[in-house]
């Protein structure tokens, strides 16, 4: 009979368990992938895309809006990007409710958000869901990536129980336990940010599914400090710069030099 | 008739104040602190509507507090000021406003800069070297212009003195006979 505790985000099981945000917790285990790697230099942040296919009009991802495809990564202020795994929709609407959290921050304090805090904004309304009633869960998982003052650069991680955590490295979505051990074996304390781009594509390349990455199936993001203003400088690459990124680092497609010998 | 004043200098700030608490023409108190310690590396001197001035102060000090254990570290001069101006704002804007001018000094740990702002009642916020409140800002404003002066020329008996540098707030003592 336990499934009469499914349908009730809010009753805890006999065995002292929320079913709803397990399974919320297992949809983003489905996921497509989300890494962070924290530098001393930067934080970077790379996403596989789910949503793909040869009539998907990307027109509008070539030059406009900030960069991305907006499918996995968001920008939420100057300071801090974020990359989502789980329902894309549940995912906007934390995405809008963090921007005008930030905002709201900025209008007060005149001074961007720091990044724990607006980790803590958004996992007080997702715990929310966990205790008050009829409600389903945010089914999204969350990396942030940002700076501040108080504490330079940072990754947290947060899930639909409102948890969140600071990390060097990790990983959310498919294949996520892969993804970490690979982190935990490669990760090297005060790495550059040039090498923790190329340590996301090499764990990025060996965790998806496809054989080849291209910039149909991958989103990419920094987050760096200016070297002459000493402000953040966020920077989500477009589909162009991902594929460049990509021929850097020898992972991408070779179809050029395949198409000329067949 | 209060008087407060600020400086800077390189990685501090100084403040200080007039211990008087009168009404009308009589003094009834010349050992009043009206300088806060907001924190451990900030300071705020206030003046104005006698409690207004009291209340407004413990309403910034208490949620300043709440903030700092909120977030697990104290806001920045620059953020703190905002917020304390914003207040100022929106209590101006109610049926019932504070009628309070502070000196805001602090030292920013992020960057390690000394920090001044001046705010009057009208919610008026600058980011000065030194500042001054009341009717001495007409003496020492042109005083400070030219440059700081080792010497105050008012007559007021006693001034609480108060720094915040680098390792935090601290009170010093003013001798008054030169």
């Amino acid at each position: 009979m336990a499934r009469r505790y499914d349908s009730r985000t809010t009753i805890f099981s006999p065995e002292g368990r929320l079913y709803q945000i397990e399974y919320a917790m297992e949809a983003i285990s489905h996921a497509g992938t989300v890494l962070g790697v924290l530098a001393s230099d930067g934080v970077v942040l790379a996403a596989e895309k789910k949503v793909t296919g040869k009539l998907l009009d990307l027109s509008v991802t070539k030059d406009g809006g900030y960069g991305g495809s907006g499918e996995k990564i968001y920008l939420l202020t100057d300071n801090v990007v974020v990359g989502v795994a789980g329902l894309t929709a549940d995912a906007n609407s934390l995405v809008n409710y963090a921007r005008t959290a930030a905002q709201r921050h900025l209008f007060t304090f005149n001074e961007d958000i720091p990044v724990e805090q607006l980790a803590q904004r958004l996992c007080d309304l997702k715990q929310g869901y966990t205790q008050y009633g009829g409600l389903r869960p945010f089914g999204v998982s969350l990396l942030y990536a940002g700076w501040d003052p108080y504490y330079q650069f940072q990754l947290y991680l947060s899930d639909p129980s409102g948890n969140y955590s600071g990390w060097k490295a990790t990983c959310i979505g498919a294949n996520n336990g892969t993804a970490q051990s690979l982190l935990k074996q490669e990760y090297k304390e005060d790495i550059k940010v040039e090498d923790a781009i190329g340590l996301v594509m090499k764990v990025m390349s060996k965790t998806m599914d496809s054989t080849t990455l291209g910039s149909e199936k991958l989103e990419f993001a920094t987050l760096t400090l200016d070297p002459t203003t000493k402000k953040p400088k966020a920077k989500i690459y477009r589909p162009a710069e991902v594929d460049a990124l990509l021929q850097k680092h020898d992972l991408g497609k070779k179809e050029d030099t395949e198409m000329k010998t067949s | 008739m209060e008087v407060s004043f600020a400086i800077t200098g390189k990685g501090y700030v100084i403040l200080a104040a007039d211990q008087n608490a009168a009404r009308s023409i009589i003094k009834m108190k010349a050992d009043e602190d009206k300088i806060k310690a907001l924190g451990s590396h900030l300071l705020m001197a206030y003046s104005g509507e006698p409690g207004d001035t009291v209340q407004f102060a413990e309403y910034v000090e208490r949620n300043l507090r709440l903030q700092q254990m909120r977030n697990n570290h104290p806001l920045r001069p620059q953020a703190a000021a905002s917020w304390v101006r914003r207040s100022i704002a929106d209590s101006l804007r109610s049926r019932s406003p504070y009628a309070v001018n502070i000196l805001l000094g602090g030292y920013d740990m992020a960057n390690k800069q000394a920090k001044l702002y001046w705010m009057d009642y009208l919610g008026t916020q600058v980011d000065v070297p030194f500042a001054a409140h009341g009717y001495g800002s007409y003496f020492a404003l042109s005083l400070l212009d030219r440059e700081v002066q080792k010497r105050l020329v008012i007559s007021f008996p006693s001034f609480k003195v108060k720094v915040v540098d680098e390792g935090g707030v601290r009170e010093v003592e003013l001798d008054m006979t030169v």
